[in-house]
Parts: structure tokens; sequence; C-alpha cells
């Protein structure tokens, strides 16, 4: 291109013209239609994005039913019908070791697909399955916290207040146990099937899954366990 | 040991950069910048988590300040998790993302501020419960 003999400025000119925002490659500017990048009539995006982007829409309406929950919670905070309320339920420390294992877990996941990018399958495979123990370990902690409320007479039926928390909390639990039985089949397709063009797509997905669950468990211990400490 | 021919990837003159980017997805990077980001991502949400778990408890914090501190530090701590984890990011190839990202947090403002809203305004009107035991007589 600049062996045109433009002027530096004119060279300069075009270049932010291209690549106002400074990406490296055109944003904008005349381009000529690519092969199958869903631009005009060039024929529909790769699959990898479609399949990604297609989850991602879905992650998002999974999203707005947690959404519902919190709603619902936020609604039948104070509806404790004169039983325990949030400040009977929450128990810092084990909230504390659960954001640990989850956020930890989110990290090796992230970790896992820097291996799956590197084709490395050994490294993916032991990060995801250190995100596998990290979820089982979050898991098994709500499992034991749902267990000692009930031992304590506090269970859902109790008012309106422990039904929203019990809902809330429960569908996050349920999610992340449906999110670790797929993290094991992943693992077990990686093994037998390696990085095929499909099981990519599967990984990445996966990937996505697992962060957006770690993003709601922010507004959980956020809004139903640090907040309910607050008086 | 991997099924490569399979593997748009590694041919990556099938790959545009000026194609859209998947949610989640860098298609040009090495594993150092994910691993970079991961650890970026990691540092950020400790520190903003501990901050989070501090700010809950702390004496020295206006009592009514602390419920506006947590959702603070609540919302810093997705967008960091959006940004280092989820690689949202706000260039061109992200656009798609972005929008329905952003439909998608427009729909739980509205149903969350909506209901909150809706029924405290309920709760409002309504007649106290005792009064209502006792027409109800």
């Amino acid at each position: 291109m600049s062996d045109l003999g433009l002027p530096a400025s004119a060279e300069a000119l075009r270049r932010i013209r291209e690549d106002p925002h400074r990406l490296g490659h055109r944003a904008h500017g005349p381009q000529e239609p690519i092969q199958g990048a869903g631009h005009g009539v060039t024929g529909p995006a790769q699959k990898r994005i479609i399949v990604a982007y297609g989850f991602w829409i879905f992650l998002l309406s999974d999203i707005v039913m947690f959404a519902c929950f919190f709603a619902a919670f936020a609604v039948q905070r104070g509806a404790t019908a004169g039983g325990p309320g949030p400040q009977d339920v929450v128990e810092v420390p084990r909230v504390a070791l659960q954001t640990a294992a989850l956020l930890l877990s989110s990290y090796t996941c992230g970790l896992s697909f820097a291996a799956t990018n590197a084709r490395n399958k050994l490294w993916t495979q032991v990060f995801l399955l250190a995100t596998g123990l990290l979820g089982l370990a979050f898991v098994a902690m709500e499992v034991q916290e749902f267990v000692s409320l009930a031992s304590c007479g506090i269970t859902p039926q109790r008012s309106g207040f422990l039904t929203a928390f019990f809902g809330l909390v429960g569908l996050h639990g349920l999610h992340v146990t449906v999110g670790g039985l797929w993290l094991l089949t992943m693992m077990a397709q990686l093994q037998v099937k390696g990085f095929r063009r499909e099981i990519m797509h599967r990984l990445l997905c996966f990937n996505l899954f697992w962060h957006a669950l770690d993003i709601v468990w922010i507004g959980i211990f956020t809004i139903v366990y640090l907040m309910g400490t607050v008086p | 040991m991997s099924d490569l021919e399979y593997d748009p990837h590694n041919y990556s003159s099938v790959l545009d950069a000026r194609e859209d980017h998947a949610p989640g997805d860098e298609p040009h990077e090495s594993a150092g910048h994910w691993v970079l980001n991961a650890n970026l991502g990691l540092g950020l949400s400790v520190v903003l988590t501990a901050a989070a778990f501090w700010a809950a408890q702390a004496d020295i914090i206006y009592g009514p300040a602390i419920p506006v501190a947590l959702v603070v530090l609540a919302i810093a701590q997705m967008g960091v998790h959006l940004v280092f984890f989820l690689h949202v990011t706000t260039g061109p190839d992200n656009t798609n993302n972005v929008l329905a990202l952003a439909f998608g947090v427009l729909v739980v403002f509205l149903i969350v501020a909506g209901s909150i809203w809706i029924m405290h305004n309920l709760d409002y009107n309504m007649m106290p419960m005792d009064e209502l035991m006792r027409m109800a007589r």
C-alpha cells in the first residue's frame, strides 16, 4: 500500500479511516466481502460463531430467569412470618469458602480454555478436573448448609422469605450441579474424540456457562448473604 | 493425539480478522494472552470480593452506605468477569455480543426494579393486616 507513493499524511488518513479504533485490522471503510463471514451476500457466519452466539443468547435468558428469582427474593425479604430472618440464615465463613471455591473454579476454567487454544490435551484435562473438583466442593458446602438449616427447622415452607431464599440459592446450586455433569461428559468426549471442531464448540460453550454461573453467584453472595448480615 | 484436520484455527486463512468474535472467544490470541487475562481477572476479583466481605462487617463505614458499597463492588466484579473471563470487548467484532448483553441487562433491570417498585406500592396501599382481619370477621 505504502509503495503507491502517497504522502505520509494521506497514508495516515487512510489508516485512521480504515482502522479508527487501532485494532490492527479494518473495522469500517472499504472492504471486499469475505466468504462465510455473514457479511451481506457471502453466506452464513462460521459455525463456531453461530454456536457460541446462540449459547450466549441462552445464557442471557438464563440470567433473566435468575433475575425473576432475585426479584422474588427482594420482594419477600421482609416476609419472615415471625420466623428466622436473613441474619439467622447467613453463616459468613462458609459463604466466604464457597465464594473462594467458585472463583477459583472460574479461574481454572479460564486456564483450561487457554490450554484448549494451545491444543494441549493434558493441561486441558487437568484444569477441567480442577474446575470440577472446586465445583463439587462448592455444591457440597451448599448441601451441608441446607442440611444444617433444615435440622434447625429452617425449611422453605416456613415463610415467604425462606421460600425465596431456598429457591434462589437452590436454583444456582442446581445449575452448578448440572454444569459439573456437563463437565464430566466434556472430559470424556475430549479424551475419546480429541480437539475436533464440535468438541471445541462445546468447550467454548461450557466455558461461557461456568463463568456466567460465577457472575450469578456474585449477585447471590452480595444480595442474599452479605446484605443479610447488615442490620 | 488430536484430530487436527477438523480444526479451522490451524488454518488461519479460513478465519478473517474482520469476522465477528464468538462470545468468550479471541481466535487470534496466544495462550499467554489467555493466561494473563485469567490472572488479571482472578487478582481483581479477589481484591473486590475481599473488599465486599470486609465492608459487610466494617464498623467505620456509615451504616446505610454499606448496602450501596456492596452493590457497587458486586457490579464492579461482574464487569471484571465480563472483561477478563468472558472476553467481552468494545471492538466492532464484539458488537453483536455487547448488544445482546445490553438487552439482557435491560430486561434484568426491568424485572428487578419493576417488581420491587410495584410490590412496594401495593404494600404501601394495602390496609394493615389486623384491620383486614377485623373486617373479615
